[in-house]
């Protein structure tokens, strides 16, 4: 299915158009790896919407990204169960090791870094998500691993 | 000891699997629903069991659905609040990673009960293998007759389909829920009316959490008075606890209502690490005021935290010891919830802004010795005026903070600096 396609099947789940730009901006986002506005007013022409309708949820929701992000994201919860276990610990080691600060991206595109809320994992504090992966019980020594990997 | 019920498939190779949910039993509940009960008498039977609401508030589940219109000249909907944004719970996302069906099987039993056809499962965005394990399970059902048209040979047809969230904790209040559903910007609306009246695209919605839901199944195969059982008579049931923090052993528990929080903490999930003593623990997500460590006898059901000064809540422990800061846990607690304020009421929007500010000045070591009764204040502001449970949970929450450690803020203030550090 192209683009188009899947947006139109999952509007067929609702009995309202309206309904559908969440999970159409969840598709494009996909496809393009974030929402610049020619994407949204193609999202909006799809579905036959208000283009403001589509900009509104975009910049609501802290999933969808109106920039580009790094190949890699690295999400590292840093809410009362992670911090209880030492996440920032992790959050310097990474700022370190990649010479950027949080919310930053590294010149070469590769790694975004940013702290989320509670990532719904605690049983396995400190948690980072990424891509769509989480990574639990983490340590530097396992930072360190993962970044080779990813390298 | 205490069998499982929700958790009995979690271990299971494959659980999450039709062929392994049937092997135990599964969908017999359903057959057994739609064979021998009107919509009513299940109504009746989940009523009769004193089920109360798992996402937090603990509001009856079978009066609930009875408020629900007969005749409403309108669909209906079920959505299934699977948006577990709570700092410190994690029950439900295991239960759709481990066991979907469980959870599927209770929605089809609960929307015959109160004459769905279609349900939306909320899930938040970033449970990527929930949702996964969920389609999949959706399309197994689907192809065996336990969803579609005419499931079983009844006359009931049903239909789930999942919505994802992207990332607001606010969209896990059923209100704002709904909102998002309709392509909206997610922001709670005035209740009432509630949702059981007028809800989804204005039609009657019963929204329930996974863990209220996937009770269902179980209440109709066992039997009500084997629900009622368990547990407390005014809050029975199976319970899942999810335990986290400074404790040896985190992870998922699932034990009766009205287990001491003392006996889950000290016990179950192994106590502090070696060399620490507990300090105080968060019995139900952080929108949960804390209970200092004398207070750990309290029992773990909505009436005895209730009457104990806290909640119950999404039943997410965490654990505290004696080597952290509680103003940098207050302070981390207000700021979740600062992000997460969606904006539309003032007290909440501009007062947590306000706490925050002062939060991370004592927590600085530069608080002033006014800045404690201005942290009252801001709270006084807040509670019982906000919109939403959001502005009222983040008030309660420092306000227990203040009560029970005050000793540290004043720390802070009068040592300038952190004594933790
Ligand atoms: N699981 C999680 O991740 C989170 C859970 N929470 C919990 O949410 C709770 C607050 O939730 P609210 O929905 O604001 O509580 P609420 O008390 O307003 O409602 C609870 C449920 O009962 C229903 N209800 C109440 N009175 C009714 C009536 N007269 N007629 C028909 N239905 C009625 C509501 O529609 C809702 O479904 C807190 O106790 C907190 O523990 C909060 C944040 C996150
Ligand atoms: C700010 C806020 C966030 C909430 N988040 C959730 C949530 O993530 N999951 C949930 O089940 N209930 C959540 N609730 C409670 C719901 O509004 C609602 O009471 C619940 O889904 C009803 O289901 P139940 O009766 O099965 O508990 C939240 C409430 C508030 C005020
Ligand atoms: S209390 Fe906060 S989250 Fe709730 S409606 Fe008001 S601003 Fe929004
Ligand atoms: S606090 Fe980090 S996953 Fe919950």
């Amino acid at each position: 299915m192209n683009m188009r396609e899947k947006i139109e099947a999952a509007a067929a789940r609702y009995p309202d158009q309206r309904s559908a730009i969440m999970p159409a901006l969840l598709i494009a986002q996909k496809e393009y790896g974030y929402l610049p506005g020619p994407v949204l007013e193609e999202v909006a022409d799809i579905l036959g919407v208000e283009r403001i309708w589509v900009y509104e949820l975009a910049t609501f929701y802290t999933l969808f990204h109106t920039a580009p992000v790094g190949r890699f994201h690295l999400q590292l919860c840093d809410n009362v169960s992670c911090m209880l276990r030492r996440s920032e610990d992790l959050l310097g080691h990474l700022e370190a090791v990649l010479g950027i600060e949080r919310g930053g991206t590294t010149p070469d595109g590769l790694f975004t870094l940013s702290t989320v809320e509670c990532l719904g994992a605690c049983e396995m504090a400190p948690v980072m998500q990424v891509g769509d992966d989480y990574l639990g019980n983490l340590d530097i020594a396992r930072i360190d691993a993962l970044l080779d990997r990813l390298r | 000891m205490f069998e499982p019920v929700l958790l009995r498939n979690m271990e299971v190779p494959d659980g999450h699997l039709l062929a392994t949910y049937e092997a135990g039993g599964g969908y017999q509940a359903l057959a057994k629903a739609l064979r021998e009960h009107t919509p009513d008498e299940i109504i009746d039977l989940v009523k009769q069991s004193n089920l109360r609401g798992r996402g937090g508030a603990g509001f009856p589940t079978g009066m609930k659905w009875s408020f629900v219109p007969k005749r409403a000249g309108k669909p209906k909907y079920l959505c299934c609040n699977a948006d577990e944004g709570e700092p410190g719970t994690f029950k439900d996302r295991l239960i759709m990673e481990r066991d979907p069906h469980q959870l599927i099987e209770g929605m089809a039993i609960s929307a015959y009960a109160i004459g769905a056809e279609t349900a939306y499962v909320y899930i938040r965005g970033e449970y990527v293998l929930a949702i996964r394990r969920l389609e999949q399970a959706i399309a197994e059902a689907h192809a065996k007759g336990y969803l579609g048209t005419r499931i079983l040979g009844s006359d009931f047809s049903f239909v789930v389909h999942i919505h994802c969230g992207a990332g607001a904790y606010i969209c896990g209040e059923e209100t704002a829920m709904l909102d998002s559903l309709e392509g909206k910007r997610a922001q709670p609306r005035l209740k009432p009316p509630f949702p059981a009246v007028e809800g989804l695209y204005a039609s009657p919605t019963v929204i329930n959490n996974v863990e209220t839901l996937a009770c269902v199944p179980h209440i109709v195969a066992r039997g009500p008075g084997w629900f009622r059982g368990i547990g407390p008579e005014g809050s029975p049931g199976p319970k899942l606890y999810c335990l986290s923090g400074q404790v040896l052993k985190p992870g998922l528990y699932e034990l009766p209502m009205g287990i001491p929080l003392r006996e889950l903490v000290e016990d179950h999930a192994g106590g502090p690490p070696p060399g620490r003593k507990i300090k105080a623990v968060i019995p139900g997500g952080v929108s949960a005021p804390l209970i200092p460590e004398r207070g750990l006898d309290v029992r773990m059901d909505f009436d005895s935290l209730a009457a104990a000064g806290s909640m119950l809540g999404s039943a997410g422990v965490i654990v505290i010891d004696d080597s952290t800061c509680m103003v940098k846990v207050a302070t981390r607690i207000i700021e979740f919830f600062h992000h997460e304020s969606c904006g539309k009421c003032t007290p909440c929007r501009e007062g947590l802004n306000w706490v925050v500010k002062v939060l991370r000045r004592v927590e600085a070591g530069q608080g002033t010795p006014g800045d404690l009764e201005q942290l009252e204040a801001l709270c006084k502001g807040i509670f019982g005026n906000t919109f939403c449970a959001l502005g009222d949970g983040a008030a309660m929450g420092l306000r227990a903070a203040l009560a029970h450690f005050e000793h540290e803020f004043v720390a802070h203030i009068k040592e300038r600096r952190c004594p933790f550090h």
